[in-house]
């Protein structure tokens, strides 16, 4: 009995751990919601299993991420990812995008050979890695970006 | 109040003994499997009769002269006529075993389909059918020339019917096509009277039964239905066999679906004449120990009864859903009458995505689905992405229920406020 009951309580950390307040946030209040009139780039990401869609839409000025807006529905880690890489990348060098994309999906994966001052609040993210079905919520925006990136052919 | 002998004529404790995988843990705490409309689990007798099969049986089918090849062929002939008893079928050459609803259907649209529907001709369907119901017809209509008719629903998630399932009818309707109950929301459908309906303009009925047969009894003469289509695996048996039911001269009119071995009476380099029904339409080796495992299946679900079954998901379902309504804000799918109420109850949390609710119970142990159920039609018509659905069967209880709506209950403190 008293296994169960440690089981459960492992079971709520790690739901902790996944709905931490910051994305909760995030899921709430979504930052860069929206569309741009005249974007450089723009993706649209969809996951057939579950249905999340995610659209971005960037502005890219002298090499650097002037604007973004994303939009689309899904789950709530689907979304704040959104959210939160939006966040991260608005006034980025398209490279340092480019890096930050490599390093949240070498975190995803499962990686802790990251860096994580590079990641920053996106660090609250790896509590995903516990849940593997919802990892590709949590890639679905960043994939979308790197599309964007790729078919622009950005230097 | 409720304890598991609350369902009356079924023997609860002694059921759930049968099934090995419910004895079983996830994340620690005991398994409440509640995505039954997806799959069901096997009991002992099923599983059994699989080994045994292979242990002592293993033969190919219909050809061998060998006792092994005789035993073999008797027992997959056997559980044609156990499928056939089971939903009254006149006779078991009426049974074609394909490898689940999907292919019996498209069975149904690429063999007879192409040979008789036309441009200009009418397909009627409904906005509540799974994918599997709803995609060969939307591909047959499109490569005819054929137009689609969508029986709308109401926001009950009851078909729309108020102008009488005629005003969807012409006489250039070939076939309707529907299901008896919905996968998602829930909704039993008035087949019988339908199949009557559509009788008189002289179109074809064909039921998507894969929701229905597992759960309450159903009889295809007493339906009336030309066509009936199910799967094994959400029926206790296992994956990979589906059923066909055609009335005889039907299928006999219609030419083959696929060729090859076993289906064929005589070959010559110039012509081949095909083989009786049902053998005309099962070209190739089939699923023989699945076959004969899902024969066990229906041995079980008979010896409970079917009339018991339905009895007891209908106070489950009931039960469910008396305790899912007191939960504030929630949005509950589906018709209120519990007499056209299936097994299964889709609901939202309101600012919840249905993965989020799905993930959070998940780890008290309860197994639900989340996502648009294969009904994307109806969910577009509900105006959502998609839905939580729960979905029952004979070995799940009430306490079962108890667990899943305290699951919910953790739902509702982590995205409150």
């Amino acid at each position: 009995m008293s296994d169960e009951r440690e089981d459960y309580a492992r079971q709520e950390n790690e739901l902790d751990d996944l709905y931490q307040d910051i994305i909760l946030d995030h899921y709430r209040h979504p930052r860069h919601k929206g569309e741009l009139s005249a974007p450089t780039a723009c993706e649209e990401g969809y996951n057939p299993l579950c249905g999340d869609e995610i659209l971005v839409d960037i502005e890219v000025t002298d090499g650097v991420v002037s604007d973004i807006a994303q939009r689309g529905s899904g789950c709530s880690i689907s979304q704040s990812s959104a959210s939160m890489m939006s966040e991260a990348i608005v006034g980025e060098k398209i490279a340092d995008v480019k890096g930050l994309i490599e390093s949240f999906t070498a975190m995803m994966r499962g990686s802790d050979d990251v860096d994580w001052d590079e990641l920053g609040d996106l660090e609250a993210m790896a509590g995903v890695r516990k849940f593997p079905v919802r990892v590709k919520c949590a890639t679905l925006a960043w994939h979308t970006l790197s599309q964007a990136i790729e078919k622009a052919k950005f230097a | 109040m409720t304890t598991i002998e609350r369902t009356g004529a079924l023997d609860m404790a002694r059921i759930r003994k049968d099934f090995p995988i419910l004895e079983r843990k996830v994340y620690g705490q005991p398994l409440v499997y509640f995505d039954n409309a997806a799959t069901s689990q096997k009991p002992r007798q099923v599983i059994d009769a699989l080994t045994r099969y292979y242990e002592t049986s293993n033969a190919n089918i219909h050809r061998a002269v060998h006792r092994l090849g005789e035993e073999a062929t008797a027992e997959y002939e056997s559980a044609r006529a156990k499928v056939a008893r089971f939903i009254n079928a006149p006779s078991p050459e009426c049974i074609v075993f394909t490898r689940n609803t999907s292919e019996s259907i498209n069975l149904i649209a690429y063999a007879w389909g192409r040979a008789n529907v036309a441009e200009g001709d009418e397909i009627v369907i409904t906005q509540m059918e799974h994918h599997s119901n709803f995609v060969p017809w939307q591909q047959l209509a499109k490569e005819k020339g054929a137009k689609l008719v969508v029986i709308g629903v109401k926001d009950d998630q009851t078909l729309d019917l108020d102008a009488g399932l005629s005003s969807y009818l012409s006489e250039r309707t070939k076939i309707v096509a529907l299901a008896h109950a919905n996968n998602t929301v829930g909704t039993i459908n008035p087949v019988k009277e339908l199949a009557a309906e559509a009788h008189k303009v002289g179109a074809l009925v064909l039921i998507d039964a894969a929701q229905s047969v597992p759960h309450m009894p159903v009889d295809v003469q007493d339906i009336d239905c030309d066509f009936l289509a199910f799967s094994a695996h959400k029926m206790l048996g296992p994956t990979g066999v589906g059923v066909l039911y055609g009335r005889r001269e039907l299928l006999e009119e219609m030419p083959p679906f696929l060729t090859g071995g076993e289906m064929i009476s005589r070959v010559s380099v110039d012509e081949t004449t095909w083989n009786e029904v049902p053998a005309k339409f099962e070209a190739g080796t089939p699923n023989i120990a699945d076959v004969i495992a899902f024969g066990a299946a229906i041995d079980y679900l008979s010896d409970l009864g079917m009339q018991n079954v339905r009895k007891h998901e209908k106070e489950i379902t009931e039960y469910a859903l008396r305790r899912l309504r007191q939960i504030e804000r929630l949005t509950i799918y589906g018709p209120d009458d519990i007499d056209i109420h299936g097994g299964a109850i889709s609901f939202n949390y309101p600012g919840v995505h249905p993965h989020d609710v799905g993930t959070i119970v998940d780890r008290r142990g309860v197994a639900i689905r989340s996502g648009h159920g294969c009904n994307q039609p109806l969910m577009r018509s509900l105006g959502i992405a998609g839905v939580a659905r729960a979905s029952f069967y004979v070995y799940n209880t009430a306490e079962e229920v108890d667990v899943f709506i305290d699951a919910l209950g953790d739902v509702g403190e982590r995205f409150s406020g």
